[in-house]
């Protein structure tokens, strides 16, 4: 894989003035009385990779649900490669190349696990209105069955979701959300509780990816989410409360006294 | 991973096919059904081949359009017999009848296809405003459309001639054909709903009925795939608005005639009743569900005064029937059927249930 060759390319393109993959300002989410987020402003230049991290209740999860559209914020604004998507239904933002995934597998368990990453790469091609069914040469369906076999389902592929063991939903989880070529995912704990060798399958994949897909990932194991994060941004009470290298925030005292030091081996 | 490897010689063995578990080879039983239903009219009455098996077959396809929309698409609408009826009473008016003060006497290739497609405009319009709700308040959305249309209907004698309806309404000679025959009328049924009922099987594996049990199973997901939802739920409205206008239009053809009657409300609740007992899970449990609602509704009456019962209490027997299904097995049917096979084989793969 050429990937750092692509990335070369991506860093030239975002040097050269293109829009950040991502830049979020001042956005707000209430439920109610409760802030969900405070005044979030958060850029990621294309291709970067971006580790959140925060306690649990820090605003991670609904950060994602506000970038991917499933909330609106309350106020702020939303941009996606320069265009303004804040209030775009969320499959319009998926087809502008933004994915997720989900920290409880949000799979389609009556169908098969090919059934699942096929619809995946249907979503955001034109045939997903197609009545007509795949040929076996279909070019979405031989994609389905790469990104079947990359992320390790290849001997369960025409097994229904349903009956898949957890770990294998995870790795399902993550490959509904590459496919249809995107330039930006969202990943929610991707890692929970899956087991240490799934765990370094998984910073495989994660590392492996093209160089010109940025991502964010929430993760509470520091090993997954330092390892494959070039930048880190830190939340606490829905609110940004430091930004930087991941030494830097490794080494950071205020760090280490909120999240590090809270009972994190 | 290690679970899977374990696994693995044994699911490859069942799975090496390269192409994608399609429907899979046609079982035997298919083919003797298939058979029997072709060969029916060599041994069977007119009254068993329409009053029976085509009846069964139009209250079939209606159901079987239910079964598109709760089945694969988990919304379950009360209105397909009325989006049926609306295409009935359509031929009526822009066809033939008795009631010729009202009947605009227009062509059958005219007035079929108008009937058929106001019906489909109807169902998706239905079908738009029902799938901004969920459970249970689709269902009674859609039973209130229901019996506002019954009601209309009863009401309205300019358009729809009251509580009269239309009569005389008769299949027309086409191809050479006179489709009022019982035999070639038992064709043109049959051929319909073989037809829906293999439409559907094929939509089903194609992207667009993957999407709708997406939609089913995970409607937040399929956003965040790029699918919009809304579109797709009523897309499948107008499918299933397709198949029950073609049912509509048989079934005035068999019973000659449309009232108020057909569209009621009471008819309307055994569409579900006649999918939920032969098996939602899979197109054939609705045409199963409808066979045996038929033979209840035919011979119930006259087993329940053979044994000295009043023959009102056929709906009795209905609903014990269903009662009995619904508590023994919540696939219906089918369910039951599957699981005596899973017993009679053991260790058959959960992959080849009939609920896709």
């Amino acid at each position: 894989m050429s990937a750092v060759a692509t990335r070369s390319i991506a860093e030239r393109l975002s040097s050269a003035g293109t829009a950040n993959a991502l830049e979020l300002r001042g956005v707000t989410k209430l439920f109610g009385a409760l802030a969900a987020l405070t005044d979030i402003s958060l850029s990621v230049s294309p291709g970067e990779r971006r580790a959140v991290l925060g306690s649990n209740g820090a605003g991670k999860t609904t950060l994602f649900n506000c970038i991917t559209g499933d909330f609106l914020p309350t106020s702020g604004t939303i941009r996606l490669f320069g265009e303004d998507v804040t209030r775009f239904p969320a499959h319009e933002r998926i087809r502008r190349g933004l994915r997720r995934t989900y920290q409880i597998s949000q799979l389609f368990p009556g169908l098969s696990v090919l059934d699942n990453v096929y619809l995946a790469c249907c979503g955001v091609s034109r045939s997903r209105f197609s009545f007509i069914r795949p040929r076996r040469d279909d070019a979405l369906l031989a994609t389905a069955e790469q990104l079947t076999e990359a992320v390790h389902l290849r001997d369960v592929r025409d097994i229904k979701v349903a009956v898949l063991s957890y770990g294998q939903q995870r790795q399902l989880e993550i490959a509904l959300a590459l496919a249809g070529a995107p330039r930006f995912v969202l990943f929610d704990e991707p890692a929970a509780g899956l087991s240490p060798t799934e765990r370094r399958e998984l910073v495989e994949i994660l590392t492996n990816l093209p160089g010109h897909m940025g991502f964010i990932i929430i993760e509470h194991d520091m090993d997954v989410a330092l390892r494959v994060a070039e930048r880190v941004t830190m939340m606490h009470n829905g609110r940004i409360f430091k930004e930087g290298l991941p030494e830097e925030i490794e080494a950071d005292p205020e760090v280490q006294a909120l999240y590090l030091g809270g009972g994190h081996a | 991973m290690t679970a899977v490897s374990a696994k693995s010689p044994r699911l490859t063995a069942t799975t090496q096919a390269p192409a994608r578990p399609a429907t899979g080879e046609i079982p035997g039983l298919y083919w003797v059904v298939g058979a029997l239903l072709v060969l029916a009219p060599l041994f069977c009455s007119h009254f068993v081949l329409l009053q029976i098996l085509g009846w069964a077959m139009i209250l079939g396809m209606i159901a079987l359009s239910l079964m598109f929309l709760a089945g694969y698409g988990g919304m379950v609408s009360l209105v397909q017999l009325t989006i049926a009826g609306i295409a009935g009473y359509l031929t009526a008016i822009l066809g033939t009848s008795a009631v010729s003060g009202i009947s605009l006497n227009w062509p059958w290739w005219l007035a079929v296809p108008v009937a058929m497609l106001v019906a489909v405009v109807f169902g998706t319009l239905v079908g738009a405003l029902a799938v901004r709700t969920a459970g249970i308040y689709t269902i009674m959305i859609t039973l209130a459309i229901a019996a506002a249309f019954f009601y209309f209907v009863q009401q309205n004698y300019a358009v729809f001639n009251g509580f009269t309806g239309f009569n005389n309404l008769i299949p027309p000679v086409f191809l050479g054909v006179d489709w009022h025959n019982p035999i070639a009328f038992y064709y043109l049924i049959l051929s319909c709903a073989a037809l829906a009922y293999l439409a559907v099987l094929y939509v089903a594996r194609t992207p667009f009925g993957l999407a709708l049990q997406g939609v089913r199973d995970n409607a937040r997901r399929m956003a965040a795939l790029g699918f919009s939802v809304t579109a797709h739920r009523i897309a499948a409205y107008s499918v299933a608005s397709l198949i029950a206008a073609v049912a509509g239009v048989l079934l005035v053809w068999l019973n000659a005639q449309v009232s108020p009657g057909t569209v009621a409300v009471g008819p309307a609740i055994d569409i579900l009743i006649i999918a939920v007992v032969g098996g939602i899970g899979h197109p054939i449990g609705a045409f199963i569900g409808a066979l045996i609602y038929v033979i209840l509704r035919t011979f119930a009456l006259d087993a329940l005064v053979a044994v000295g019962l009043s023959g009102e209490r056929f709906q009795l027997l209905i609903g014990l029937g269903f009662l009995i299904i619904v508590f023994g097995s919540p696939d219906g049917l089918l369910g039951l059927w599957t699981k005596l096979q899973n017993r009679s084989q053991r260790g058959i793969l959960p992959d080849r249930e009939v609920s896709r």
